[in-house]
């Protein structure tokens, strides 16, 4: 199992337009990933997982994958967060 | 009386023009409980996967259109591919054993409240309000109330705008868009950056002061609205936008020479026109000709094609506005997703691989004659050149050559007038045509290089879908390769080279294509000026070594790269 802490930057938080572009990450991969927030914890491949924890900005968050590309999946995640402005 | 509204700047910059108030209505179901509860499930999954079609066509619309996927069609399509959703829609009816439709309803309510930031994103709670509309209106067997129907330039004011109306306007008569509802994450994400409309979002009470044929000024710049404006008040902000209207001004002296390359290349920049009356635009625009009149606007709703009279007149609009010019004709290029005489029985699992362009004109030559006599007509008035789309094989354009000499005979037969001289030319947009570019050479009078859908073949990829679009990038060496070959083989007889899709209008590759002597760039109107200012300004020559690394890099990111370290004066005011 391959896991990851974030610090939520963004002003807004994951809202809708990040979200799709998480989801859409998390779904190229075989691995299960799921998004942990407030001891909650939802499959990252679904849109209304992800919003239905209602990121907000600063949260503490954590992305935990497991299966065969867990490494891979965990990297491209880390990468979408920085892109998108969600993390640093 | 002016009357000032103050909102949210959705940028897009400064701009006056009448009001057009958009209705407000929405598809509602009522609360009904399920007689057959297989049935209305049944009911429910249909409709999610035909929503699903029509929003997949919609994006390959809009990403055909903007050149990239437009980032609300695919929240869009990651709500309806979620599994968790589509399976709470099924339990929430099969508990409740209520109709599909009001299960959308409350599916959409649901969705709306999953969380405070879910709540209080416009973004999410737009995007989830249009897909139950959608879903609804095909539930219900009813038109969804429809993008307003514009038939002039106008401020589009409304209560407010879903995202897929909005990528479903016309960009051309869209002056700007203000709304009552909206915020920062929804409306200024998705105009500003994808559509650069001016917009001002949440001015709470437009709908209430604005009227049909009202003039407003739209500052989305400041967020400012400014309804029935004094004189005075015009004179400010046009001096506002003065900035702009200067830039313009400097490159409006353009406008009346030839474009040449600093060592003395001419280049020919025409525009793209895809309804008649555009035409108008490209006159302003300073552009040298119509590079691509698409003439798709000619299939009607009900499955038939504009008749002859019809089809006649609308080229004839269009040569005789533009007469010195030449105006290129692309026959009817449907099939793929555009189909005639739409048929569920006929549909093909791959619209993109069968049969479409010329493929669908060489069997149904009927419409094929048609179009080209209406063409051979309006060729008296004008010069016009005539363009036939997805050619793959040397046959295909022989058979298609030989109708319009065909035509001809006829027409002038009954004694009409036909121009003596209409180039025939084809698009090359399969990578067959690029290999055996040297062969069709002999016999076309022009290429037109169709970057879109070449890239999608040469990648072999969905342009609409966001797992692959990243593949599909121009100014990779593969497609930089393929382009450099065409014009070399084209020269090679003498002939000639235009490119018309979205790669023409990307700064960073014009001057590639200016190196690779490309004779023609065909853009849209707007970006004519720009680019006219940009060839003025480079050397063919002085870009040969450029072109050279460019094509034997690995990847369309080291091109790019490579282009913007050596031409950064180019760039600088790029983000």
């Amino acid at each position: 199992m391959e896991k990851r802490d974030f610090t939520v930057t963004a002003e807004t938080g994951i809202h809708a337009r990040p979200a799709t572009i998480l989801v859409q990450t998390a779904s190229k991969f075989t691995s299960d990933i799921t998004l942990t927030y407030n001891g909650k914890s939802v499959n990252l491949k679904s849109i209304m997982g992800v919003m239905s924890l209602g990121v907000g900005q600063n949260a503490e968050v954590t992305i935990s994958a497991e299966g065969d590309d867990e490494k891979e999946a965990i990297a491209a995640i880390e990468e979408t967060m920085k892109k998108e402005g969600l993390a640093d | 009386m002016s009357h000032v509204l103050n909102g949210i700047a959705a940028g897009g910059g400064i701009t006056i023009a009448p009001v057009y108030v958009m209705g407000a209505s929405s598809l509602t179901a009522p609360a009904k409980v399920a007689s057959d509860e297989d049935h209305e499930a049944k009911r429910l999954r249909d409709s999610f996967s035909f929503t699903r079609q029509e929003l997949v066509k919609i994006g390959r619309e809009a990403t055909d259109e903007f050149g990239h996927p437009i980032m609300t069609i695919q929240t869009l399509l990651t709500i309806l591919d979620d599994p968790e959703i589509r399976q709470l829609a099924l339990d929430m009816l099969a508990e409740n054993r209520w109709t599909a439709e009001w299960t959308v309803e409350q599916l959409v309510d649901q969705l709306k409240r999953l969380s405070t930031v879910a709540a209080s994103s416009p973004f999410w709670g737009s995007a989830v309000t249009d897909l139950g509309q959608r879903m609804l209106s095909h539930l219900l067997g009813e038109p969804i109330p429809d993008v307003a129907k514009l038939d002039h330039r106008a401020v589009i004011v409304a209560h407010e705008i879903s995202p897929t109306q909005v990528v479903r306007f016309d960009r051309h008569l869209v002056a700007a868009i203000v709304t009552d509802l909206g915020g920062a994450t929804s409306h200024f994400s998705l105009l500003s950056e994808e559509f650069a409309i001016p917009s001002v979002v949440a001015t709470h009470e437009v709908t209430k002061y604005a009227h049909d044929d009202m003039v407003a000024i739209v500052d989305g710049v400041h967020g400012k609205v400014i309804l029935q404006p004094s004189p005075q008040e015009i004179d400010e902000y046009q001096q506002l936008a003065g900035e702009h209207a200067r830039e313009n001004r400097d490159l409006g002296k353009l406008k009346h020479q030839e474009t040449r390359s600093t060592d003395g290349q001419r280049i020919r920049v025409a525009a793209n026109i895809s309804l008649p009356d555009e035409i108008d635009e490209v006159v302003q625009s300073g552009a040298e000709g119509v590079g691509l009149f698409r003439t798709e606007f000619m299939a009607l709703e009900n499955g038939q094609v504009a008749s002859e009279d019809e089809q006649f007149r609308a080229y004839k609009r269009v040569v005789t506005t533009m007469p010195e010019q030449l105006v290129v004709v692309r026959t009817l290029d449907l099939g793929n997703d555009k189909v005639i005489n739409n048929d569920a029985t006929d549909q093909e699992a791959n619209p993109a691989l069968g049969v479409r362009g010329l493929r669908l004109g060489l069997q149904q030559t009927t419409l094929l004659r048609t179009q080209i006599r209406a063409l051979l007509k309006a060729s008296a008035y004008g010069k016009i050149a005539i363009m036939f789309p997805m050619v793959t094989t040397v046959h295909e354009f022989l058979q298609a050559r030989q109708l319009v000499d065909e035509e001809r005979q006829h027409l002038l037969q009954q004694g009409r007038v036909v121009a003596e001289n209409i180039p025939v030319g084809m698009m090359v947009e399969t990578p067959a045509a690029v290999t055996m570019a040297d062969q069709f050479a002999l016999y076309a009078d022009f290429f037109s290089i169709g970057s879109n859908d070449l890239a999608q073949y040469i990648f072999a990829t969905d342009r609409s879908n966001p797992d692959v679009v990243d593949l599909t990038n121009g100014l990779h060496p593969a497609m930089l390769r393929s382009v450099l070959h065409v014009i070399r083989q084209a020269h090679t007889e003498g002939k000639w080279v235009s490119l018309c899709g979205n790669l023409a209008a990307r700064h960073v590759a014009e001057p590639l294509l200016l190196a690779m002597g490309l004779d023609e760039f065909s853009v849209p109107s707007d970006h004519v000026l720009p680019l006219r200012h940009l060839v003025s300004g480079l050397s063919v020559r002085q870009l040969q070594p450029l072109l050279h690394q460019a094509l034997n890099l690995e990847n369309a990111e080291q091109v790019e790269q490579l282009v913007r370290k050596n031409l950064p004066d180019l760039y600088q005011n790029e983000a």
